[in-house]
């Protein structure tokens, strides 16, 4: 738990390498490392440009507009705005509990943006370090090369990501900017037909999402490297249902410590303020929550499959809960501290959210007509969700006349930014320590920062790309070398 | 055909590829004859490789910092490039991985991009964009009521 290498003693005396966009992750990051001249570290950060001006842009709207307004927030995990948003909400108007079709419909909403977002991660993000190693060939390092090289796997990888966005085009009428949640429900009920037509392709979803479990889960075990890349004790934080089972949509907060003790537990989410702080950091946009009781210097913690895995007592569908006690035995029973089993814990994450779809889709109640519900109206609302990248929180005040006044959001990659800046100073430390710089042990930085699948941008984009580019300055900054990595993937090492 | 138009609606000027693509499915609604598939989304992705599957003639609209206003069109090729290690695939490497998921060549596919030039958070579409999407349109109709690959091929030097 400590925060060795996050400042330099002297850091002026140091060459500075920087990492500049990280790859493969959503948005643009920035990882810089001070070197003395025996290439020793002596400074990790990972610097984020965080989603500024988020609360700006939502505050003096109207309440009602916010569950749509944020969904154009980013373009990653706009479901996971929208629901956290919605949740807010329906406080707002007195209707934290939904009509059982309501919140059915939402959860269907919930498993299909993990589905898709996870499968969008590992087999297209992730899995070319996994399959061809940190170290192969950048030109193969890619999605390319596990279509040349796995073409059934890439294909599975698109075809799961495309049964997600069909379970969120058919609740919201689009894949995108569709509206379904509303205060205190849903605006629409699904048809049978489109029910059926989900029916229909669920098995094979379910059946791909246990043979990419095992990929994951053979990946993990087959070395130890995996179990030591990476890896330092965390506290970890997230839901949990009332039985402690892994929960999505709605629950209470557990926080465990390091060795698996209960920090809290059962927290209702709407009080998260009173253990939950975020710290100001002068050398990053991005906050730095922790746990207060444990205060910023040992309460800072992880979410997301990790985290989700490590916390809950359970898994409610039976394939994804015979797969969390593999897990867990694989930690001795004790909490998962390693990086890359964030990769293992998200493919059970989607293998249980396949199977909790294909349940929900034989539920009588997903049919159902009776969406809104209405109780006594409140000037404040919490909404949290579990969004596959982590634990988000969305928090609004309005005034009388139903217009936001103040609005907060704790997104899942800010719950992250202590222990991605972990994992990098620890892989730093691993394996750049003293060793000639290459990009492939550049590589290993961002595969440890990828792990999180951490969503920095808000899905603006314009034509042109960002190269990668790595500059190692001397003591007095004159520049010694420099590698760049074009819009196209070229590596080359301009004249000096 | 299918129709892909993208970008955050949010975002200022990036909002251009899905406001030409409402325009054009307006349109496409006094024109039931034509069979067009419009797809809306923030940003393109392999799952648009799927949706290419069955069509003869792709297009993409979206906004562009970088073109001379008020757009250009241009035919884009399969390729593999950088996009291919984000969130956010381009054209050219949506087209790839189609040929390289289905085997086969992908349809024939251009962009239609058009200049934009502000695009922060909440931002409406800036003067120039408006312009610039009412210039893009003429353009847009045209190749909506003539979808053939000869067709659109002659419009490529006078446009560009």
């Amino acid at each position: 738990m400590s925060h060795n290498l996050e400042s330099a003693a002297n850091p002026e005396a140091l060459r500075r390498v920087v990492i500049e966009p990280v790859t493969r992750v959503e948005g643009h990051g920035k990882v810089t490392i001070l070197l003395d001249e025996q290439n020793r570290v002596h400074q990790v950060r990972l610097h984020i440009v965080e989603f500024r001006g988020f609360e700006k842009f939502i505050q003096g709207r109207p309440y009602w507009e916010v569950p749509v307004l944020v969904q154009r927030l980013c373009g990653i995990c706009p479901v996971s705005h929208h629901l956290a948003a919605a949740k807010a909400v329906d406080m707002l108007v007195g209707a934290r509990t939904l009509t059982p079709p309501a919140e059915k419909l939402r959860r269907l909403l919930h498993f299909g943006q993990m589905l898709q977002s996870h499968a969008l991660h590992f087999f297209h993000l992730a899995s070319p370090d996994l399959l061809f190693g940190f170290d192969s060939e950048v030109e193969r390092r890619n999605i390319i090369g596990v279509i040349a090289s796995h073409p059934e796997l890439a294909l599975q990888g698109v075809k799961l990501r495309k049964y997600g966005q069909e379970v969120i085009r058919h609740i919201t009428g689009k894949r995108v900017h569709g509206t379904a949640a509303l205060p205190g429900g849903m605006n629409k009920a699904l048809k049978a037909s489109e029910r059926d037509e989900l029916r229909g392709g669920i098995a094979q979803v379910v059946a791909w999402s246990q043979a990419a479990v095992k990929l994951s889960r053979d990946f993990f075990t087959s070395s130890e490297y995996s179990a030591e890349f990476g890896t330092f004790p965390s506290n970890h934080l997230g839901l949990v249902g009332a039985g402690g089972d892994l929960e999505l949509y709605d629950g209470g907060l557990r926080a465990l410590d390091p060795g698996g003790a209960t920090i809290f537990d059962h927290v209702d989410y709407t009080h998260y303020n009173r253990y939950i702080r975020e710290e100001v950091k002068s050398w990053s946009y991005m906050k730095f929550p922790f746990i207060i009781g444990k205060g910023a210097e040992e309460g800072w913690y992880r979410v997301g499959p990790l985290a989700r895995l490590n916390i809950c007592d359970r898994v409610s569908t039976p394939l994804a809960e015979a797969e969390r006690q593999a897990f867990r035995a694989a930690a001795g029973g004790g909490l998962q501290h390693a990086t890359l089993a964030y990769h293992w814990a998200r493919m059970i994450e989607m293998l249980h959210a396949a199977e909790a779809i294909e349940q929900l889709l034989e539920d009588p109640d997903l049919l159902g007509t009776d969406l809104v519900t209405r109780g006594a109206r409140a000037l404040e609302g919490v909404g949290v969700v579990e969004a596959p990248r982590g634990t988000l929180f969305h928090h609004y005040k309005i005034n009388e006349n139903d217009v936001v006044e103040k609005a907060n959001l704790i997104v899942s990659t800010t719950n992250n930014n202590q222990a991605m800046n972990e994992a990098v100073r620890q892989v730093a430390s691993r394996y750049l320590d003293g060793r000639k710089l290459t990009e492939g042990l550049l590589n290993h930085i961002e595969v440890a920062i990828r792990a999180y699948d951490p969503c920095l941008s808000c899905a603006t984009h314009a034509l042109g790309r960002m190269p990668l580019e790595v500059s190692l300055l001397a003591v007095d900054g004159e520049p010694l070398d420099r590698l760049v990595r074009s819009a196209e993937g070229q590596l080359s090492r301009p004249t000096l | 055909m299918i129709l892909f138009g993208y970008g955050n609606p949010s975002r200022g000027d990036d909002a251009l590829g899905p406001l030409l693509l409402d325009r054009a499915v307006a349109w496409l609604g006094e024109h039931p004859d034509l069979r067009v598939t419009p797809v809306a989304d923030f940003q393109l992705q392999i799952e648009h490789a799927e949706d290419l599957r069955g069509h003869d003639l792709a297009l993409f609209l979206d906004a562009d910092a970088a073109c001379p206003p008020p757009f250009a069109f241009r035919r884009v090729q399969p390729a593999q490039d950088r996009s291919y290690t984000t969130h956010e695939l381009s054209p050219g490497a949506v087209l790839h991985v189609y040929e390289r998921i289905t085997g086969e060549p992908a349809p024939p596919a251009f962009v239609l991009g058009i200049r934009g030039v502000a695009f922060e958070l909440g931002e409406p579409l800036s003067a120039a964009a408006e312009a610039h999407l009412a210039a893009a349109w003429g353009l847009l109709e045209v190749l909506l009521g003539a979808a053939d690959l000869k067709a659109w091929t002659a419009l490529l030097p006078r446009v560009e």
